[in-house]
């Protein structure tokens, strides 16, 4: 009997073990990690993309920098960033980027009395209000651009975010551009030192305070602005056309931009030419390493990123992104070229 | 004669049936002990290493600094903000709860009716459990409208212009701020120190109780003359773990104080704690901020341990007296 006792144990534990690393072997397997962002949409595409392919994408939503020190690291498969690395930066960790998606940021207020859409503004003029030089809503500069409305006299109440974020590296750059007072002090960043305001921990933060405070006037994910209904301003574009926030919009100064001529996919979005533009527009990006260790888990990736461009679209607009054009699909693709692995070849195809 | 004990020298002993295991058992103990010491000197070796690069480049400016700026291009940390913030809320947090703990704990023991006991025990008890998002949460999203129109806005429009009133209620009236963050704290450290000093209270003999009352002195005389003398070192030690909880209490305070690095001036005005700030910008830091949110995690064990060795001090001079 006691040999029956020890064989079922040995028995089952086999069994157990077997059962563990069988299942793994059958399907690919690929990491990544960083923005959070597009994380929403990166979740649908891979659970779309295990029931059509029974392949696993596993994706942690650390935030870009933690996804830009793992793919450095090589713990990852690939990194994401909502902000992309300048050329320097790609060539000293060996990276390649391409985008995937685009949001936008929309400044949204919170005024008693005035709908969406309603309040028109220039970059210039936010700016003034983030620096505090400009404090109550019937200001001049305000009710210059502003002819037909009467605003009331109520002080602005600034909220910004408290953490850092790629949606605040948008804005504070498009700031930046429109405004060489706010270049030379917060200037663009992640995050930066705020004049004045109170900060919101994320999207929902900032939406929450502006929602709950009359007067008070934010910035926010375009998703963010959409499904909350918050109250959005009408902004000047570099074309001299007043322009909402649409996902069209948005469309529109991507597909205006001049990838072509940015080595690296290096583009910020913003203020970019086009009677439609909406002006604080970004794409988020992957990170990949240029010389692959492994061959097959390059082609792997590629490959998700490739079904996702042909059949991820209306899974990403029903979540609010904006899909690429088309012509920027292709671009990357074609870039795809310079991912090799170890015997040199290209991964994908 | 009886063979059930053994106290004579004489007489065999036969030795306890765990005695091999003795020496295990007590290996066992010191090697936690020395584990959990040994864990204490590795968070703080830990701590000190990783926050060296932002100390050695700001040196003492860094904690008198009242700059932070995380631009890469002009770097600057300066945590004199969040160190204040941290030190207000948390006496704020303590002066308003303490009272009211020790109401809680009194009447639970002394004044309420048996049958109401137990419900409001384990209620104070529960509400001790609710996570501290959940608090930052409600925080925001129902406290806050509350205490903007019913307190914020009234004391804001009563303030005569020009006066200390003025500049003590001046802020923002949309709930948020040092008060509200310091009223949510003192709510969620309630709980843990009424629970704490009521099982502190039921430690007092009842002779002490019953002779005090024999005496004829009043309820308030007793509790406050007699048993609270009596538990002053547990109550202490209950004080300093709520003052510990509220000085690193993270969520709570992220959603409502206003997260700004600035020097509140008034007591609706944003401000931010270290534990809110290193929340809020560690995810994204890149190499020099996150040193100097490390060194703001130092600064914090610096001031908690300041907070218990001052408490070690005064139980001392209590077993003297």
């Amino acid at each position: 009997m006691p040999k029956l006792k020890v064989a079922t144990k040995v028995a089952t534990l086999v069994t157990a073990l077997a059962m563990g690393v069988v299942p793994a072997a059958m399907a690919a397997n690929i990491s990544g990690a960083g923005a959070t962002f597009p994380a929403p949409v990166y979740a649908k595409w891979a659970e779309t993309y295990k029931a059509q392919t029974h392949n696993d994408l596993n994706y942690q939503a650390i935030g870009s920098g933690g996804g830009i020190k793992q793919i450095n690291a090589s713990t990852v498969d690939f990194g994401a960033s909502d902000k992309p690395l300048k050329p320097d930066a790609l060539a000293a960790g060996g990276l390649q980027q391409f985008p995937t998606v685009i949001g936008g940021v929309v400044p949204v207020m919170n005024l008693p009395g005035f709908q969406a859409g309603q309040i028109h503004m220039t970059g210039k003029l936010v700016s003034y209000i983030y620096q505090g030089t400009i404090k109550r809503w019937n200001d001049p500069a305000i009710q210059s651009w502003n002819k037909g409305l009467k605003l009331p006299n109520m002080p602005i109440t600034v909220v910004h975010r408290s953490d850092g974020s790629g949606t605040s590296f948008l804005f504070t750059t498009y700031l930046s551009m429109s405004d060489p007072k706010w270049a030379a002090g917060p200037g663009g960043n992640d995050a930066v030192n705020w004049p004045v305001g109170l900060g919101g921990k994320g999207n929902d933060g900032v939406a929450a305070f502006v929602k709950q405070t009359p007067g008070s006037i934010g910035y926010v994910e375009y998703a963010y602005a959409k499904q909350n209904h918050m109250d959005y301003a009408v902004m000047m574009n570099k074309a001299g056309k007043w322009v909402s926030p649409t996902a069209a919009n948005f469309a529109a100064a991507a597909a205006n931009a001049k990838w072509s001529g940015a080595p690296g996919f290096y583009l910020l979005l913003l203020d970019q030419p086009g009677a439609t533009a909406w002006p604080i527009t970004g794409a988020t990006f992957i990170l990949m390493h240029k010389k692959q260790t492994d061959a097959q888990k390059g082609h792997d990736v590629l490959a998700f990123f490739d079904w996702a461009y042909k059949n991820g679209d209306a899974e990403a607009q029903g979540l609010d992104y904006v899909t690429l054009p088309l012509a920027v699909k292709n671009q990357v693709r074609k870039s795809w070229s310079t991912i090799v692995g170890p015997s040199g070849k290209p991964v994908y195809p | 004669m009886s063979t059930a004990v053994n106290a004579t020298p004489t007489a065999r002993r036969t030795t306890p049936r765990g005695f091999a295991l003795e020496p295990v058992f007590e290996g066992l103990c010191f090697a936690a002990a020395t584990a959990l010491l040994a864990a204490l000197g590795g968070v703080l070796v830990s701590l000190a290493i990783g926050g060296w690069p932002a100390l050695s480049r700001f040196g003492l400016s860094f904690v008198t600094g009242v700059t932070w700026d995380p631009n890469p291009d002009h770097e600057t940390y300066g945590a004199a903000g969040p160190i204040v913030g941290t030190l207000i809320t948390s006496a704020a947090a303590l002066i308003m709860a303490l009272p009211v703990a020790g109401g809680v704990a009194f009447f639970l023991v002394e004044l309420c009716p048996t049958i109401l006991r137990r419900p409001i025990g384990t209620a104070v008890e529960l509400l001790a459990g609710i996570p501290s998002i959940v608090y930052g949460m409600w925080g925001l999203f129902v406290f806050a409208p509350f205490f903007a129109t019913h307190v914020e806005t009234p004391l804001m429009t009563w303030a005569p212009p020009g006066s200390i009133w003025e500049t003590l209620f001046s802020g923002i009236p949309n709930g948020s701020g040092m008060l509200a963050a310091s009223i949510i704290l003192a709510i969620m450290i309630l709980p843990f120190m009424a629970a704490t000093l009521r099982e502190l209270l039921n430690t007092v003999p009842t002779q002490v109780r019953e002779s005090a009352y024999g005496l004829g002195a009043t309820t308030a005389e007793v509790v406050l003359k007699v048993t609270l003398p009596y538990i002053r070192r547990g109550a202490i030690g209950a004080v300093m773990l709520g003052l510990g909880r509220a000085l690193g209490e993270t969520m709570a305070v992220t959603f409502i104080i206003g997260n700004s690095h600035a020097f509140p001036k008034g007591l609706f005005d944003s401000g931010s704690t270290i534990a809110s700030t290193i929340a809020n910008e560690f995810n994204e830091a890149g190499p020099l901020q996150s040193s100097a949110l490390i060194a703001l995690g130092l600064v914090l064990f610096v001031i908690t341990f300041t907070v218990l060795a001052l408490a070690r001090l005064l139980l001392r001079s209590q077993v003297r007296a």
